[in-house]
């Protein structure tokens, strides 16, 4: 029955419309399987899936031209693509999904611009075909310099300590972006020079990069997030423009997973997201950070592998708590080899995730299930935060801001009112740090100088091997 | 048509929110990627305009498949690496109680 059926609409418009509408339903239901580890494998092919009917459809246009460059750009993609997403460390994660998230919002930017020099600087072209192509040019080439930045910091060829211009920052940004809208309006309203479409892209470009340098690398997972909503609005946008349903759902459904993780993310830092666009926040607090260092110097109690594993072997139970430091060092593996050596003891062991752990949403996740650490040993804040009381030992492994306790304590703090987790009700934390430096944010953790803190200094993955070996021997 | 579009994407934000909603902490980063693989469609955008226009300008050409190559780029990226991420979340044990924490 359905080939006479697909025959029927095989050469119509409809066919490809209805192939686009499949597509997306399998964006949607592929997507709805991510809500349980055992169903993500199969939603995340099913969506791909989707992305091949999507693909098809487009080819089944009878006037499709111009193949020869398609496929050449395709197979180009590909070969960069495949290895890029193949050999990616885990650890490395935060900063493949900045670039992927990059080069979307690039192409975005780059449609439009093609399709504006093309129609002769959208002359003749309705409003509703020539505004949300202003808006995928400015979203995405905001989104695209952007997304390259927060690589460039995640990868550590930009410093991540936020670089700008202070308090001048934002009255640039808001002039950047007063101009961009500027020139959106002139070509709406007729203008055709190729210069307001040239004007308009560098001024977002600008705005993506001023926007995102200044942001510390603490701030990494709100950034990401709103970047992928960004670049998930502009391909909808190009949707609408193109009249293309298959586009159009997709790009809102990225922009609310965005959306949504961008909230998660601010609240679990008690921040607002324009306060964390408007960046500063390292630069405030480090020279807050500074003043305290200085009333605490010296009372720092460092300690020994040997002493740790002891600590440990006769405790009922330990938290780790791991933080970016973690990701660093790629300690996973070894964390994981600890935790099963205390198991065999008799310790329970359990992992304490904060939200904003590493420099993406879910983060320390990832990297704990590279390892092979059940799931059900990664507790989420609010679970794990009662049970601070009863630990006998905290490990902190390379987390800082998100264990300090001057969030609950000390209202002068840049982080106060931050909800973190409550290490320092542990009966003893062990901290594992390369050294005495402040986190990313720039500010004194008072955790490090409460006296049943004690520090073991040095690379947390061989800290971690060493304590294993320890262990081996009490 | 607009309108129609127009209506399409406000329903589409909605159904996005509401299933999105449900996805728990363990998987945002997974979350995060897959749904960067899936806004690779705007590859679909380059590949309508380059191949449906009749006399693009060699720039133009240009730009557009560079539009295609960075879609492209980003759709078989993407999902390529949330596969890698998600076996490895399925190759666990599964534990009875898996539901804790994902509100």
């Amino acid at each position: 029955m359905s080939v006479p059926l697909a025959t029927a609409f095989f050469h119509k418009a409809d066919f490809i419309h209805i192939l686009y509408i499949v597509a997306f339903s399998m964006f949607i239901y592929g997507l709805s399987g991510l809500t349980g580890p055992r169903t993500a494998v199969r939603g995340n092919r099913i969506a791909a899936g989707g992305m091949g009917v999507a693909l098809l459809a487009t080819f089944l246009y009878p006037s499709m031209g111009n193949w020869g460059l398609i496929v050449f750009g395709m197979v180009i993609g590909t070969i960069i693509g495949v290895p890029a997403a193949r050999n990616v460390k885990m650890t490395a994660m935060p900063q493949m999904v900045a670039l992927f998230n990059g080069v979307g919002g690039g192409a975005v930017a780059l449609i439009a611009w093609a399709e504006f020099n093309e129609s002769g600087g959208y002359a003749n072209l309705k409003l509703t075909f020539v505004i949300p192509s202003l808006f995928a040019a400015i979203v995405g080439s905001i989104s695209f310099w952007g997304s390259n930045v927060a690589f460039g910091k995640l990868q550590e060829i930009l410093p991540g300590r936020p670089i700008g211009a202070g308090k001048a920052q934002q009255p640039i940004n808001l002039i950047l972006l007063v101009i961009a809208v500027a020139c959106a309006i002139a070509i709406a309203s007729g203008q055709t020079s190729g210069l307001y479409m040239g004007t308009l892209l560098v001024a977002a470009a600008l705005l993506g990069l001023f926007v995102v340098l200044p942001i510390g690398g603490a701030d990494m997972p709100v950034v990401i997030s709103l970047l992928n909503a960004f670049t998930g609005l502009s391909a909808a946008a190009t949707g609408l423009a193109l009249n293309n349903t298959a586009l159009i759902v997709a790009g809102m459904l990225v922009g609310a997973s965005g959306s949504i993780l961008t909230r998660l993310m601010a609240e679990a830092m008690n921040r607002s997201i324009p306060s964390i666009v408007a960046g500063g926040f390292g630069g405030g607090g480090a020279v807050e950070g500074a003043a305290g260092a200085g009333e605490h110097a010296g009372s720092v109690r460092s300690t020994t592998a040997a002493d740790a594993a002891i600590q440990m072997a006769y405790a009922r139970q330990v938290v780790i708590v791991p933080g970016y430091g973690m990701a660093v060092a790629q300690a996973q593996h070894a964390v994981k080899e600890l935790a099963t050596a205390l198991e065999k003891r008799g310790v329970e062991v359990k992992y304490a995730i904060h939200p904003v752990a590493g420099r993406m949403p879910g983060h320390m996740n990832v990297l704990l299930a590279e390892a092979d650490v059940p799931y059900d040993q990664l507790k989420e804040m609010d679970d794990i935060n009662p049970e601070f009381a009863r630990t006998d030992v905290a490990l902190v492994i390379g987390a800082n801001d998100v264990t300090n306790p001057a969030a609950n304590t000390n209202p002068q703090s840049p982080i106060y009112g931050m909800p973190i987790l409550n290490v320092n009700e542990a009966k003893s934390v062990i901290v594992l740090k390369r050294s005495m430096n402040p986190g990313f944010a720039g500010i004194e953790n008072e955790l490090y100088y409460e006296p049943m803190t004690s520090m073991l200094f040095g690379d947390a993955k061989a800290s971690v091997s060493e304590i294993t070996a320890e262990l081996a021997a009490v | 048509m607009f309108v129609t579009n127009l209506a399409i994407l406000v329903l589409a934000g909605f159904v996005g929110y509401a299933v999105i909603s449900k996805v728990p902490n363990t998987l945002h980063t997974p979350l995060m990627s897959g749904t960067n693989a899936i806004h690779g469609i705007v590859v679909v955008g380059g590949i309508l305009v380059l191949g449906l226009s009749d006399h693009l300008s060699v720039f133009n050409k240009v730009l557009l498949v560079i539009a295609i190559i960075f879609g492209t780029i980003n759709v078989v990226g993407g999902f390529l690496v949330t596969d890698r991420m998600l076996e490895m979340f399925k190759t666990k044990p599964a534990p009875e109680k898996r539901d804790e924490g994902e509100s």
